[in-house]
């Protein structure tokens, strides 16, 4: 049988499966056709795998996610060449579950953008329009699965890199609850935001994946027991009482066309049975975004300290003047040997991103600046934390739109920092309060995708499933793209 | 002017857990280079931290033993820094929420009790070893390649801070003798300076005496033994004292005391003033020790050295009883005395053979308490068999030492005739020789004179 992998969720796939009208064989090729005609353009993966094992759905995973003997860079050059001698808990438990894995997806460099254009092997492209940006940094799950090279894809969050390439692509896209999932093998930006996420094209697909990586791991000190997942089936929101964040419905700089697509899917969530309020988050809303940026950079210059050259991955050659083996490799001599290292290989190794953050960061934490800068921060944390608690005190989620805007053209932010990071304006506050977010398709604005941002208190993720699977029903959103239907 | 020394010490302590602070790999020394390494403690992408518990519980064991405050919350902080030996940028070590805080610890002395106190004990990771080869010098400076061993690396570490409470070198080497007997004797570590799993730097400053004020102190690394802490010490007290004296000051400096030299070179730091950059380990959660475990691990607290000794100096003065405790023969001797052996018998016998573990002590009591009249041969043959299966007294008190001078006089007489120059050279002052002399009569005997007797009777020969 022909296999449209624009159309097939793994839902489907796995009944197929099941009832062995396709064989794993089958369904593996018919992904990597589709990749072979349409990843050329887009360029979603870094890596294809042929013999990863596993016979059931294929799923492609993010390039932070470790996988024992693939390599696995985190799109930077610095791990150029480095193959994991472990899997990440995430990926031991797709390949338990007989998750067979495409290949490994693009992501901005350690995670740190917005649009995958931070990424040191180029950029991917938006399927629904290759002139423009799929999101980030997990745009390469987000274009892949929307494009039918996947399935499904895992990617990472810290503070809106699943949701928000998902709302770009016109994909489902879920942060968990922080500590729901390992982060164990995850390579590290920010401890305390980074989450795994599923990215799938249905709400019950994502469901589905994230039963299968959530959990309680002996080997991540910060994962929780979670509750059991439940696969939504309900097409109503009747009983749940939904907030609309006034600060984050009326934040300057959100497209019209986006407005209008969100406002919509509120009243859809009235017709379908839920009460509508409006709420409030000043603080989150205003701090959210700077605190974001000290902690965020500040973790990273820390986990990124590892990558000196000394163990795996990248190490600088030494310049042929100076091929003196003693000054190139001993601690002693003058001292310089080691230090040489160290910066030339951080030098030629990180991008400018990384770079930026690892200054930000390091000068975040410095002493006379750690009270200023870092330790405020998680002040205003504990603010936000709070803020968010008592929202949910009286609503059982809250609605936004999961970014400002539709897909922007590549190159358009991409020399603007700031712009680059107002991307995450309104995803990331709920990351900050460690709280659960799914983004879904819930429109389309200039025929690009509007992503609906829906977030809950911890460990709701069920209640967002079951909102989010009742709005899609209704939506009855096409998440093929336009230019491939 | 008088100086007074005021001296606070830095002690880490590798704790014997099974496996490493935070990855099962195992610990332990000797292994082949690089054999117990984990993606955790080679610092792969996505290695994640997972406190050992023993660990934990060890530390607080040694808090409660120093009498310190476990708090109720405890956290891990990163301690960012770049060094090859310290392959994730950052030790995990504690910062401002340690695991012990205060404490002290009273050192009982023949002339008084001194009593230390302590800021606080934390637990953190240790570093890998980095070896440097080439240049001949086996140190960091000239070497031609740095190799690196991270079979250490993340080895359990505790590292306790006294208050700068002590006011001599010799002090500072009581305080600690006791310290180790108390780590020892809480079963968390072997404290063994000659191979890395005790070791303590000092901070030391000098003021006149009497006055109460803190003034600049230096810091001193790489002292490899009580007693080169005690002469590095000295040295720096010296050094300061000569600088105020000579009208100079004392700038904050880091040195290593060289001992075959008996001075301090400035020590090479790493680069300018490390800014380390603590903050919460985001990876780990704060440790919230419950009181039932805290009571537990108090409830099974041993008795302490110091108290140990307090109680043994009632028979056998404050110093015996320090040496008894600080040499870990007092279980023998307490296995003596219990088998009616008196007191300082027990000491002198436990003190001058070290005593098997698991041995009969009972069955040994016989012995010791005839020890006086046996050979010597007698007596160490007794002991190395104290341990061994079925061991009997019987067998070796039949073995009398020769006390009897008529029969030892002959033999000196024919010792002393055989070594003219000798007796020349101990007549002349070099009295030194008498052991040469007993030796030779000792062996004469075949091991059997009691040599107390004989000594007695060549002093008295060579007197004439």
């Amino acid at each position: 049988m022909t296999i449209d992998t624009l159309r097939l969720t793994a839902e489907e796939a796995n009944h197929l499966l099941r009832k062995k009208e396709v064989s794993g064989e089958e369904l593996f090729a018919a992904y990597r056709a589709a990749i072979d005609e349409r990843d050329p353009e887009l360029h979603c993966f870094l890596r294809l795998c042929d013999d990863a094992g596993g016979e059931g759905i294929p799923i492609a995973l993010k390039d932070v996610i470790g996988t024992k003997g693939v390599e696995t860079t985190a799109g930077s050059k610095i791990l150029a060449g480095y193959v994991p001698v472990y899997d990440s808990t995430v990926a031991a438990r797709c390949k338990e579950c007989g998750l067979r894995l495409l290949g490994k997806t693009n992501t901005d460099e350690f995670a740190m953008g917005s649009s995958t254009e931070n990424s040191a092997y180029g950029p991917s492209r938006n399927p629904w329009d290759p002139t423009r940006v799929p999101g980030g940094s997990g745009g390469g799950s987000a274009a892949a699965v929307s494009a039918g090279l996947a399935p499904w894809a895992l990617g990472s969050d810290t503070g809106g890199s699943v949701k928000q390439p998902s709302a770009l692509c016109g994909n489902v896209g879920l942060r968990p609850t922080y500590g729901t999932v390992s982060r164990y093998g995850i390579v590290a930006f920010a401890s305390s935001l980074d989450q795994v996420g599923p990215v799938a094209k249905t709400v019950r697909d994502c469901a589905f994946l994230y039963s299968v990586i959530a959990g309680r791991d002996p080997a991540d000190s910060t994962t929780v027991d979670v509750p059991e997942v439940e696969l939504p089936s309900a097409e109503d929101l009747k009983g749940l009482r939904v907030g609309v964040p006034v600060e984050m419905r009326d934040a300057a700089g959100i497209e019209p066309g986006v407005r209008a697509a969100v406002a919509r899917a509120v009243e859809l969530c009235r017709e379908l049975g839920a009460t509508v309020d409006e709420c409030t988050l000043p603080r989150s809303v205003e701090y959210g975004l700077p605190c974001y940026y000290l902690i965020a950079p500040a973790e990273a210059s820390s986990n990124l300290a590892r990558y000196d050259g000394v163990r795996y991955g990248l190490r600088a050659a030494t310049p042929a003047g100076e091929a003196r083996g003693r000054a190139a490799h001993s601690l002693g001599g003058a001292g310089e040997g080691l230090i040489e290292v160290y910066e030339r290989t951080r030098s030629e190794g990180f991008g400018d991103e990384p770079k930026r953050r690892i200054m930000l960061g390091t000068y975040a934490l410095s002493a006379g600046y750690y009270e200023a800068y870092y330790g405020k921060a998680q002040q205003v944390r504990t603010v936000i934390i709070r803020e968010h608690a008592a929202v949910f005190e009286s609503f059982d989620l809250i609605v936004s739109a999961t970014s400002p805007t539709v897909a922007f053209p590549l190159g358009e932010r991409a020399d603007d920092p700031l712009a680059m990071y107002t991307s995450d304006l309104l995803t990331i506050p709920s990351c900050m309060a460690g709280l659960p977010g799914l983004s879904i398709p819930c429109g389309l604005s200039e025929g690009l995708p509007v992503g609906l941002q829906l977030i809950g208190p911890q460990l709701s993720e069920n209640t967002l499933f079951r909102a989010g699977h009742a709005l899609e029903r209704a939506l009855g959103f096409d998440f093929v793209p336009e230019r491939l239907r | 002017m008088n100086w007074e020394p005021v001296i606070g010490l830095e002690i880490h302590v590798h704790l014997k857990t099974r496996t490493k602070m935070f990855c099962r790999c195992e610990t332990g020394f000797g292994a082949p280079e690089n054999t117990r390494t984990c993606p955790v403690c080679l610092a792969h992408p996505g290695a994640l931290p997972v406190p050992n518990r023993t660990a934990v519980e060890w530390t607080i064991r040694l808090g409660l033993a120093l009498g310190s405050e476990i708090p109720l919350r405890a956290v891990f902080h990163r301690k960012n820094y770049f060094y090859p030996d310290n392959p994730k940028g950052y030790q995990i070590s504690q910062y401002d929420e340690p695991l012990c805080v205060g404490g002290r610890l009273v050192v009982p002395g023949a002339d008084g009790d001194f009593e230390v106190g302590f800021v606080r004990a934390h637990l953190e990771e240790d570093a890998a070893k980095t070896v440097h080869v080439g240049g001949g010098t086996g140190r960091k400076i000239g070497a031609e390649r740095s190799l690196i061993d991270f079979n250490r690396g993340g080895t359990p570490l505790v590292e306790i801070v006294t208050q700068p409470d002590l006011r001599s070198a010799q002090h500072a080497e009581r305080f600690l003798q006791l310290l180790r007997q108390t780590i020892v004797g809480l079963g968390i570590s072997d404290a063994r300076m000659e191979e890395g799993t005790l070791r303590c730097d000092a901070n030391v400053s000098v003021r006149p005496a009497g006055s109460d004020e803190l003034r600049t102190r230096w810091e001193l690394k790489n002292m490899n033994s009580f007693r080169f802490i005690g002469r590095g010490i000295d040295a720096a007290v010296r050094g300061q004292v000569a600088l105020y004296e000579s009208g100079g000051e004392v700038e904050q400096h880091t040195y290593d005391y060289e001992p075959d030299t008996d001075t301090l070179t400035p020590h090479r730091s790493k680069e300018e003033a490390e800014d380390y950059r603590y903050f919460p380990e985001p990876d780990l959660v704060p440790l919230e020790p419950e009181a039932a475990l805290v009571e537990r691990v108090r409830g099974e607290l041993p008795e302490l050295p110091a108290e140990l000794i307090r109680r043994r100096a009632e028979a056998l003065g404050v110093d015996d009883a320090w040496a008894l405790v600080t040499t870990e023969r007092d279980p023998a001797y307490a296995g003596l005395v219990a088998a009616s052996v008196p007191a300082r018998d027990a000491f002198n016998f436990a003190m001058n053979q070290p005593i098997p573990p698991g041995a009969d002590l009972a069955e040994l009591a016989k012995v010791a308490i005839a020890a006086k009249e046996l050979t010597r041969e007698a007596l160490q043959a007794a002991v190395a068999a104290s341990a061994d299966e079925g061991f009997s007294a019987g067998a070796y008190l039949g073995d009398v030492a020769i006390t009897d001078t008529s029969e030892l006089e002959p033999l000196i007489d024919a010792v002393l005739a055989a070594s003219p120059g000798q007796v020349e050279a101990y007549r002349g002052g070099k009295e030194g020789l008498l052991g040469f002399f007993v030796g030779q009569v000792m062996k004469e005997t075949g091991g059997k004179a009691n040599p107390k007797v004989v000594s007695d009777l060549l002093r008295e020969k060579l007197k004439a």
